[in-house]
């Protein structure tokens, strides 16, 4: 059969970031015109494959063959310009003021006499355009183009670079349900001109609804691949957890009391649409969903870091106004947010500095930080959370990022929160730190703190929650007790089913 | 640990700087290794000195402030024109002009931290504008007949040290405690490195960011009362480019143009290398346009080396 012809292969592919395996001798196949999907869960070491195969990072060890040539991973542009591999990520790689055309051609369009050819480089794009059955005008800046736009003009990018392998990294997540359509469309028809594409997402509707085959990764390890047609997305769940729920999370005694947030009828300009939960002392509310549901936006607009244009919140009973994130500091609401280099941490600043930095008073003498006293807050988190860190003195940047994440669970510790929001609080922190995490969460309501934890992580989700709030496209699609909530119903709820 | 390692030997180039370019002068000239000329250099960057504890705040938090030389020229006519003409006494005369200084620091601040309008394009425009000002406030023409009293404050010493020399060291000592010692001055240093973070850690970022602006207006402020002093005339062009040499200074002393690192001792060696560089050069009968020369290629020196170094981080 034609569609048997490998066009790309890896062997013994092995990648080790400090404290994890992040690929685990992994072998895979790509056959020439296949749509292949990829899933498993964050961290399973998807896109650290992805990353290899694009030239963005290398191999410690395995090699990749590809068009009978071997090679022990590749610089980013000789994988685009000498294997034909193209790569569509979720941050777009264009230039917003340029045309589609300039898009296209950057860095090599027809020239005339030493000058740019506009006219030649219009047609020459509509034609790439044509090509896709995408009808849309080349002199149009990108910036005026809806996502799915520029995700086409991405891939019109790709198609002319003569791609052989696209790979799509979860590209349904911006789009709405008919642009999808539309996309699914263009995949298929790139399929059909031979190309090989490489699909990753969480979504397993669309893995179904698109793949010839599917490969599932955990733990750094390729787990199986599959004929789609023969599999079940029970057995695809099967095979990306395969794990008792209950051996990685602690259990700890519930004892949840009274409420402490209400959150009515909340929107944003930013995406939620009339959201409404309750949230009590010493309770764990999980907030699932897909990328993009709405739930970081939440946690934002909880915090003040994002405005809120319509409903109210009360804490306590009382009505407050959170208009800025120094407003919920001060009523003890702490946010670790997901981000944790870029809107976490004072890079530059000291561990103990960021331990106290939104609380100096707390560490201050007639206005002076007391030195003594910050570093006493400093020690009794560093004990407290077991951070592993030489000293006070080191720069919180230079710490692991499992650390990281506990120097700012201890910020908030030492400026005595009641109500702690934690988005993705273990995303990309190794197995070890991530247990710890979990108890210090546990830890925080069982002293009768209430803890909002937002998670993609679905095992993390189920095992941690007392109870969990499903969101899809900025509104709450359901709530699930912890008995009657798995992973089936979450994912259901997620999809907006 | 990388980033220490090349943040120290930013550290001790500097240092090492000022005493090869000590070192050079002592030798060749037999005047420079003097106790009156030690003092006279001193003197001479006690200005520059005080103006820059302010830029520091300011680039601290990855901003820039290119006022300050027109500040010194507002400054100037200003409190000239209230102890003349308007006939103040000295005292509130010199409190009025401080207010003033670090009102046009309060609008530089607002303008770039509440608007969001970029630093260079706000300070350039009040640069700009003051500078008008100054030559429309006193039409033109210098400010004579200013109280004799008024001279001590420039031109005076305690025992040994000129009083501006003092000024600026007490003015040194402020600035490091506020820097390393109190919550606003720590947020200064974490606005530069990272400002989302600030604002998520619950700090209103641009009330502590129109803060380092009013800073730098009022201490170019006192800056610019020293200066009124010393000529003992209101000048209209004075100051002119002196918001390069603060800037110069200031980069010189190792405090990063991306702002979030730097030290207030490190700015001190910045500020007395460019002393030391322009008595030096003075000394040696050098003209001043080669001197000029010689002080962009320090401030080119200086920017590459912070470049190399942030380099190396990454």
């Amino acid at each position: 059969m034609d569609e048997q012809k490998i066009l790309v292969s890896a062997r013994q592919i092995v990648k080790r970031y400090p404290g994890v395996l992040a690929l685990d001798k992994v072998d895979m196949d790509f056959y020439s015109g296949e749509i292949h999907a990829i899933c498993g869960e964050n961290g399973a070491g998807k896109s650290t494959f992805i990353k290899i195969l694009t030239g963005a990072i290398q191999p410690d060890s395995g090699c990749i063959e590809i068009d009978s040539v071997v090679r022990n991973g590749f610089e980013p542009h000789e994988a685009m310009n000498d294997f034909g591999i193209s790569a569509i990520y979720q941050e777009f790689n264009l230039i917003p003021a340029l045309s589609i055309a300039e898009n296209l051609f950057l860095g090599n369009e027809p020239r005339k006499n030493g000058l740019i050819d506009v006219n030649k480089m219009n047609k020459m794009a509509k034609e790439i355009l044509q090509s896709l059955e995408v009808d849309l005008d080349p002199k149009l800046p990108v910036e005026n183009l809806a996502v799915a736009y520029q995700q086409i003009v991405e891939i019109a990018k790709a198609t002319y670079h003569k791609a052989k392998l696209l790979i799509m990294d979860e590209p349904t997540a911006p789009l709405t349900i008919h642009e999808v359509d539309t996309l699914f469309a263009l995949v298929k028809r790139l399929k059909a001109q031979g190309i090989t594409i490489i699909y990753i997402s969480h979504r397993l509707l669309e893995i179904f609804e698109l793949s010839d085959r599917v490969t599932v990764f955990r733990d750094g390890k390729k787990i199986a691949t599959l004929k789609t047609s023969d599999t079940s997305k029970d057995e695809l769940i099967h095979l990306m957890v395969n794990r008792k729920l209950e051996e990685t999370y602690p259990e700890r005694s519930h004892f949840i009391g009274e409420k402490i947030l209400e959150v009515l009828h909340v929107s944003t300009a930013t995406r939620l649409k009339d959201v409404s939960f309750l949230l009590h002392k010493g309770e764990i509310l999980g907030f699932g969903g897909l990328v993009g549901a709405g739930r970081t936006e939440l946690a934002r607009a909880v915090y003040g870091a994002d405005q809120i244009t319509a409903g109210q919140i009360l804490i306590n009973g009382h009505k407050v106004s959170i208009r800025h994130p120094q407003n919920a500091v001060t009523l003890k609401i702490g946010l670790v947010p997901e981000d944790r280099k870029l809107h976490g941490i004072i890079s530059e600043l000291s561990v103990k500095e960021n331990i106290s930095f939104s609380s100096f008073n707390k560490v201050s003498k007639l206005g002076l930080i007391n030195v003594s006293l910050l570093e006493q807050a400093a020690t009794y988190m560093i004990k407290l959370l077991r951070i592993a860190t030489p000293n006070t003195q080191k720069k919180v940047k230079e710490l692991s990022g499992g650390n990281q994440q506990k120097v700012i669970i201890g910020r908030w510790l030492t400026s005595d929160c009641d109500i702690i929001l934690f988005d993705e609080p273990t995303r990309g922190i190794d197995v070890g730190a991530k247990q710890e995490i979990y108890e210090h969460i546990n830890e925080l309501a069982s002293q009768g703190k209430a803890i909002i934890l937002i998670s993609s992580d679905m095992q993390e989700l189920l095992g941690m929650s007392d109870r969990i709030i499903v969101m899809h496209e900025g509104v709450i699609t359901g709530e699930l007790t912890k008995e009657e909530a798995t992973q089936d119903k979450v994912l259901r709820l997620a999809s907006g089913e | 640990m990388r980033a220490n390692k090349s943040n120290n030997i930013k550290k001790y180039a500097i240092l090492g700087v000022l005493i090869l370019l000590a070192g050079f002068f002592s030798i060749v000239t037999d005047s420079f290794l003097t106790a009156s000329n030690l003092m006279n250099i001193s003197r001479q960057v006690s200005m520059l000195g005080i103006s820059a504890v302010g830029m520091t705040c300011v680039i601290l938090t990855s901003g820039i402030d290119l006022s300050v030389g027109s500040v010194m020229a507002i400054v100037n006519i200003i409190g000239a024109k209230l102890m003349t003409e308007a006939g103040l006494p000295i005292f509130p005369a010199a409190v009025i002009t401080l207010i003033v200084a670090a009102i046009v620091g309060l609008i530089n601040g607002v303008m770039i931290s509440y608007v969001g309008v970029p630093a260079f394009i706000v300070t350039l425009a009040t640069m700009i504008s003051l500078r008008g000002l100054a030559y429309v406030l006193c039409a033109g023409m210098p400010i004579w007949g200013l109280p004799d009293a008024f001279r001590t404050l420039g031109q005076g010493y305690l025992g040994p040290i000129p009083i501006p020399v003092i000024i600026m060291l007490i003015v040194f000592a402020i600035g490091w405690v506020f820097l390393n010692r109190t919550k606003t001055g720590r947020y200064i240093y974490g606005l530069g490195g990272n400002k989302e973070a600030v604002r998520l850690a619950g700090i209103r970022t641009a009330r502590v960011g129109t803060i380092a602006y009013i800073i730098s207006g009022f201490l170019t402020g006192l800056a610019g009362l020293i200066m009124l002093s010393r000529i003992n005339t209101g000048q209209p062009k004075i100051g002119t480019s002196f918001e390069m040499d603060v800037i110069t200074a200031v980069v010189l002393g190792g405090v990063s143009m991306r702002g979030g690192s730097g030290s207030i001792l490190g700015v001190l060696v910045g500020v007395f290398i460019t002393g030391i560089l322009s008595n030096g050069m003075i000394l040696l009968n050098i003209s001043e346009y080669y001197q000029q020369i010689a002080k962009g290629l320090v401030l080119l020196f200086a920017v590459t080396l912070d470049t190399v170094a942030n380099l190396r981080k990454n």
